[in-house]
């Protein structure tokens, strides 16, 4: 947990509103774990005031990548960001997806949807090195929503797209690809990053499977340290459910433990 | 030439090595910051408010950033006095900070009961009586809204505590320095303002209130002039020391409340966009008063020419 003032952006790509920034931050980059997150200080000024929440879409020692889609001023922002600019990154943050051991001989689904393929391509490198066999489901509403399939592919995962107007893969919702994947092949583990309503159908077809998932949560966060409490959802615990704050225990939870409220 | 400026400052009941301290609820318990920096550069810190119970809080969203600030309707979320005592007070100790305990309460009862199992505890500087969430109630109700039930409240608690109690006022009222000379009059040792603004935002597509709350409290640099106004109507009013905030980001906003009257300040939703934000202030602070030849941090309280 570091306030890396002296990060610097070395390249954006641009795809529409989807944006990829390299960032050179080594002491964070170190850090990082698969499903942890930064909050991004967007401007030097009163509004916009708070920092931005984003995953961390890869890490190595000379720093982090972050992916995005402009949905906001903040993100507009940051779109805007050149080579060489400055950016004051706070992180690594928050508790990421379970990686560890020898995963040789098992299977993971890696499942996003639009800006919420952010952290799985850390998660799916990493669970690749240590063996498991990996498939990246890959959902958006159009196919160029969907602009990081060619880096997925040239990182050497597998890869199903699904577009929700079939302009690209599977017609439908990522999550009904994953349900059709669990029917024909199981595997060991599914791991999610997305919006509420993806996240739930993504449970659902796990636990239809009998298969153990792994979810990060999106919210709006004040402060991504603990300190606000804004960022809550309803978890399950050892001692009955409650409002858990996602920047601090997640955002990755198991997804038994994760309650629907809507 | 420049001077090295005694930050000191002298609350009557408690000496702080600076005035600024940290506003509850933007602080979590203290120990979410202790990464950051050392706690110990603080004047001190204001813990987030405790009922006798936990607290499960509102449902979210819970926070929207609106210009210049952000509108929270977190309900006061918390652990209760019998976990904080047991889990997080004794970290607390020996932090070399003064550290002071937000009390809430649903009614008057409860306010005392918090203080009686606290004043069994050991590491707390003071207390401050959060007599003005707007948070927790229809309609952003609280004591502090009224000069009779703050008060009866602020007597009954004075009556009670053996450790020294600052109120914390609430700014949604036609008139604060009524409302604070109850206060004192009813034995506070100290004025805490202002709260949130009791404030509203809507999705204009959905037309649905962006917080799940509808009604929030407003903070951020957007309420500062309202604060400023507020801390100097007060002060220039009551005896007891006033420990002003709203939107301090900088140094030369804690210069602006001291002058306006304030012998501490609070920093609040700064903390959330940088974690090390108050330990920055104390240093601006101290840069600030040295270029202009302040020798004591508290020779700037109430300097404001009006005249």
């Amino acid at each position: 947990m570091t306030i890396d003032r002296n990060a610097r952006v070395l390249d954006v790509q641009a795809w529409d509103d989807y944006r990829l920034l390299s960032i050179a931050s080594p002491e964070i980059g170190k850090a990082a774990r698969p499903g942890q997150f930064v909050m991004v200080k967007v401007a030097d000024r009163p509004f916009p005031l708070l920092r931005r929440p984003l995953s961390i879409h890869d890490a190595d020692v000379s720093g982090i990548r972050l992916f995005f889609k402009v949905a906001g001023l903040g993100t507009e922002i940051l779109a805007g960001k050149r080579p060489g600019d400055p950016v004051d990154i706070l992180g690594p943050l928050g508790k990421g997806y379970t990686v560890s051991g020898s995963l040789k001989g098992t299977k993971d689904y890696l499942v996003g949807g639009g800006r919420g393929i952010a952290p799985l391509y850390f998660l799916g490198r990493e669970l690749k090195a240590l063996g498991a066999e990996v498939v990246v489901l890959y959902g958006g509403r159009t196919r160029r929503d969907t602009p990081l399939a060619g880096a997925f592919e040239a990182a050497g995962l597998r890869l199903l797209c699904s577009t929700d107007d079939g302009s690209f893969g599977f017609r439908g919702f990522v999550t009904e690809l994953l349900g059709r994947e669990l029917a024909g092949t199981p595997a060991d583990m599914i791991y999610a990053c997305g919006p509420d309503p993806m996240m739930k159908a993504a449970a659902d077809a796990a636990r239809a499977a009998g298969i153990p998932a792994e979810l990060s949560l999106e919210s709006l966060m004040g402060c991504g340290i603990g300190a606000c409490w804004g960022c809550v959802h309803r978890i399950r615990g050892e001692t009955g459910e409650g409002w858990v704050k996602i920047c601090e225990e997640g955002p990755v939870f198991p997804a038994e433990r994760v309650v629907w409220t809507e | 030439m420049t001077v090295m400026t005694d930050l000191g400052v002298d609350l009557g009941f408690l000496k702080l090595k600076n005035p600024v301290l940290t506003a509850s609820g933007t602080f979590g318990y203290g120990l979410e910051f202790e990464p950051y920096f050392g706690l110990d550069k603080l004047g001190g810190f204001v813990v987030k408010g405790l009922y006798f119970d936990p607290r499960e809080g509102n449902p979210p969203p819970r926070l929207v950033e609106t210009p210049s600030g952000l509108i929270n309707a977190i309900g006061l979320q918390g652990v209760g006095v019998k976990a904080f005592a047991r889990k997080v007070l004794p970290k607390l100790r020996g932090l070399g900070t003064s550290v002071i305990v937000n009390v809430c309460g649903a009614d008057d009862d409860e306010y005392l009961s918090v203080i009686e199992f606290l004043d069994r505890e050991e590491g707390i500087a003071a207390y401050e009586l959060n007599i003005s969430c707007p948070n927790v109630k229809k309609e952003g109700m609280c004591p502090a809204l009224f000069p009779g039930p703050t008060h009866q409240l602020v007597r009954r608690v004075k009556s009670a505590s053996r450790r020294p109690v600052i109120v914390k006022l609430s700014p949604n009222v036609t008139n604060i320095v009524e409302i604070a000379v109850a206060a004192e009059e009813a034995g506070a040792d100290a004025l805490a303002l202002v709260n949130t603004f009791l404030a509203m935002a809507i999705d204009i597509e959905t037309r649905r209130p962006r917080l799940a709350n509808t009604l929030g409290g407003l903070s951020g640099p957007a309420i500062r002039p309202l604060a400023v106004r507020m801390v100097y109507q007060v002060a220039s009013r009551v005896k007891v020391p006033v420990i002003g905030m709203g939107g301090i980001m900088t140094g030369a906003d804690a210069v602006e409340f001291m002058i306006a009257g304030a012998s501490a300040v609070e920093v609040g939703t700064a903390s959330f966009v940088d974690p090390d934000a108050a330990v920055r202030i104390v240093g601006e602070l101290g840069a600030w008063c040295a270029a202009h030849g302040v020798a004591r941090v508290r020779d700037l309280v109430g300097t404001v020419r009006t005249a």
